[in-house]
């Protein structure tokens, strides 16, 4: 099984430099899109495959030390650790890519260079993988890089004039993004001389503060840097003014992966990770994440109320749902650091977990309609379209699927996991933050009702009159991602089973387990 | 000497945010990207640096032993070296994006290059 672990990244980088090498080779330009289904597909196989290995154990871990260096002489060695998180991770990210990439087959047929695309798609879905299987902090550092640059060269993809600006602006606030991560990392490694997660968590531990204070002033500042990094990378108010300009500015594929996966694996696991597994989970990591959570859920859905551009809409809400996310998982750490009982926190978890795979499902989906709409009418913008639900069956249908799901409509998939949060947030004794939850489902739902209204209902415009179904592989791409809102919603105690509970099991056993997972001494 | 440089890499991170923050020039951004970059990786080296310590490298005269008492820590070195060939890469990128907004806008000035509400 160990071997299986490291493919996860190899696959998809060097199918990504294969991709490159095939293109120039004369009558095999057809390859490097076959090739990326495949290698994005070998992947989602591998990890439900491993996934169910650990089905029966829900505390397996595989390590893997890259070149035998087990760290037991020194810092030294690269970790590669799979536990439950990692495994639900690396299935929401290539069940995304799966239906991305199928969708891009046809909807990139009127871009030139389409190879580049390719290898940078592998590429970001490699890092991406790399991320949550990341071990030690600098290589977690380097992947959260690799698909950060991959993600500016495909929102510039396009190389039209809003595209390039869109990027430029991406690229300087990712900069500013990583470097924050690359100093918190720095400070860690200071003042614990190891890289490993598990091994800067027990370093951290032995280090008591001064009096009065609850860590040492040094462990603070790193935390703040990799907070305040990360919560940059996630598009957490108040630092998510590059994602309504980066998300809809890249091909509907790509925005489907940025607001899909990018900003969970890049941010909001990450922050999990550092917070749960690497600083500890305290009341002051907690309410940090509370607070961004609770503001970029209230903030980003009045954002997106007023939006007439149709993927604009869609990006704002990334921010807003997001939040939900960032605010269970935060409402979990709080339940955890105040020494509660381990169930409320567990439900958090699930909450936020379950609502991070659903809004992957559901927010890909509407990206990818979005993208269908566009590539059939030419525009976005909602006042200039209507009627699609004749013209536009399947996307139709798939857009309708989406806009319930994320407005927590049952049975669809949302409801479950926004109810779950719900009760979580009651339990924890948060009960305004459960209402505020509640208000911010309502509005979600009534900035669907407008999309359903303006796009798919109404008379036909100048521009939609003519249109017709996009083709099979977007259709393709759509329908997996609407089945999947569909039997997240019915099938919820299987799925709960199989991947959220190791996945918040990974998060609540923090720093010992994980310790345990690095075979070091505790 | 020995805070002194720590507060100077600091400085010099928080100039090169503040180009990236406040600077409007295309060019001077991409400046920014650079000295941000310079500041993380002196505080990188700094961090395995010991006073007065040799280079990590085995040899004849410095067997395992002299090094663990002596030597800098070679750890954040390979750490910087990564770093910097991610800097590269990116600053290289920030570069090819700029001569492409500029065929595009026919100027580096930010305030120009304002076709996006956000």
């Amino acid at each position: 099984m160990n071997v299986m672990v490291p493919l996860l990244v190899g696959i998809p980088l060097g199918a990504a430099f294969l991709v490159v090498i095939l293109a120039h080779v004369k009558g095999l330009s057809g390859l490097p899109r076959v090739l990326s289904v495949l290698a994005v597909a070998a992947c989602l196989a591998i990890g439900i495959v491993l996934m169910a290995g650990a089905c029966g154990d829900p505390h397996q871990t595989h390590t893997i030390f890259a070149g035998g260096w087990d760290g037991t002489n020194g810092p030294i060695g690269v970790a590669m650790v799979y536990d439950g998180l990692s495994g639900m991770m690396i299935i929401v990210i290539n069940m995304v890519a799966l239906a991305a990439i199928c969708f891009a087959v046809a909807y990139m047929k009127r871009f030139t260079s389409r190879w580049l695309f390719h290898a940078l798609f592998l590429l970001m879905t490699g890092a991406m993988n790399g991320v949550v299987l990341a071990g030690d902090l600098f290589n977690m550092y380097v992947f959260i890089e690799v698909a950060a640059i991959s993600s500016y060269g495909l929102v510039a993809f396009g190389c039209e004039k809003a595209e390039l600006e869109a990027a430029f602006r991406y690229l300087v606030l990712g900069v500013i993004a990583s470097t924050f991560i690359l100093v918190g990392v720095t400070i860690l490694y200071a003042l614990t001389g190891q890289l490993n997660m598990a091994k800067v968590a027990s370093g951290i531990a032995g280090l008591a503060g001064p009096a009065g204070w609850s860590a040492r002033p040094a462990v603070l500042l790193a935390a703040a840097c990799l907070l305040g990094g990360l919560a940059l990378k996630a598009a957490m108010v108040p630092f998510h003014s590059w994602l309504p300009d980066a998300h809809p500015s890249a091909p509907a594929p790509i925005s489907a992966m940025l607001s899909g996966v990018l900003i969970k694996a890049a941010g909001a696991y990450a922050l999990a990770r550092i917070v749960f597994n690497v600083l500890g989970a305290s009341p002051s990591y907690a309410n940090v994440l509370i607070v961004m959570g609770t503001l970029s859920m209230l903030i980003g859905v009045f954002l997106a109320v007023g939006q007439w551009d149709f993927k604009r809409l869609l990006a704002y809400h990334s921010i807003s749902q997001m939040g939900y996310v960032v605010l269970a998982i935060g409402a979990g750490a709080a339940v955890a650091a105040r020494g509660g009982s381990d169930a409320i926190a567990g439900l958090c978890l699930l909450g936020g977990l379950f609502h991070m795979f659903n809004h992957a499902a559901f927010k890909s989906l509407l990206f990818l309609t979005s993208g269908s709409v566009e590539h059939a009418t030419g525009t976005r913008h909602l006042k200039d379209l209507g009627g699609l639900a004749k013209r536009m069956p399947v996307t139709s249908f798939c857009c309708r699927v989406g806009a319930l799901s994320i407005a927590g409509v049952p049975p669809f998939n949302g409801f479950v996991s926004k109810l779950i949060i719900i009760i979580a947030l009651v339990m924890a004794g948060y009960p305004i933050l459960a209402a505020l939850a509640v208000l911010v489902a309502l509005m979600t739902l009534l900035s669907f009702i407008k999309v359903q209204r303006y796009a798919l209902e109404g008379d036909t415009s100048p521009q939609t009159a003519s249109v017709r179904e996009s083709a099979w592989p977007m259709g393709l791409g759509m329908v997996a991602l609407a089945v999947v809102c569909i039997v997240a919603g019915v099938a919820v105690w299987p799925l709960k089973q199989f991947l959220f509970d190791p996945a918040g099991e990974a998060l609540l056993r923090g720093a010992l387990g994980a310790v345990r997972a690095a075979g070091g001494a505790p | 000497m020995g805070v002194a440089i720590y507060v100077l890499a600091f400085a010099f991170l928080l100039l090169g945010i503040y180009a990236l923050v406040a600077k409007k020039n295309v060019v001077r951004i991409i400046l920014g990207i650079a000295i941000v970059e310079y500041a993380v990786n002196l505080l990188l080296v700094l961090v395995g640096y010991r006073q007065g310590g040799i280079a990590p490298i085995v040899t004849r005269e410095h067997p395992p032993a002299d090094l663990v008492a002596r030597a800098v820590d070679p750890l954040p070195q390979a750490m910087v070296l990564t770093s910097i060939v991610i800097g590269l890469g990116v600053t290289a990128l920030a570069v090819a994006m700029a001569t492409r907004l500029y065929e595009k806008y026919g100027t580096f000035d930010m305030n120009d290059i304002r076709d996006l509400r956000g």
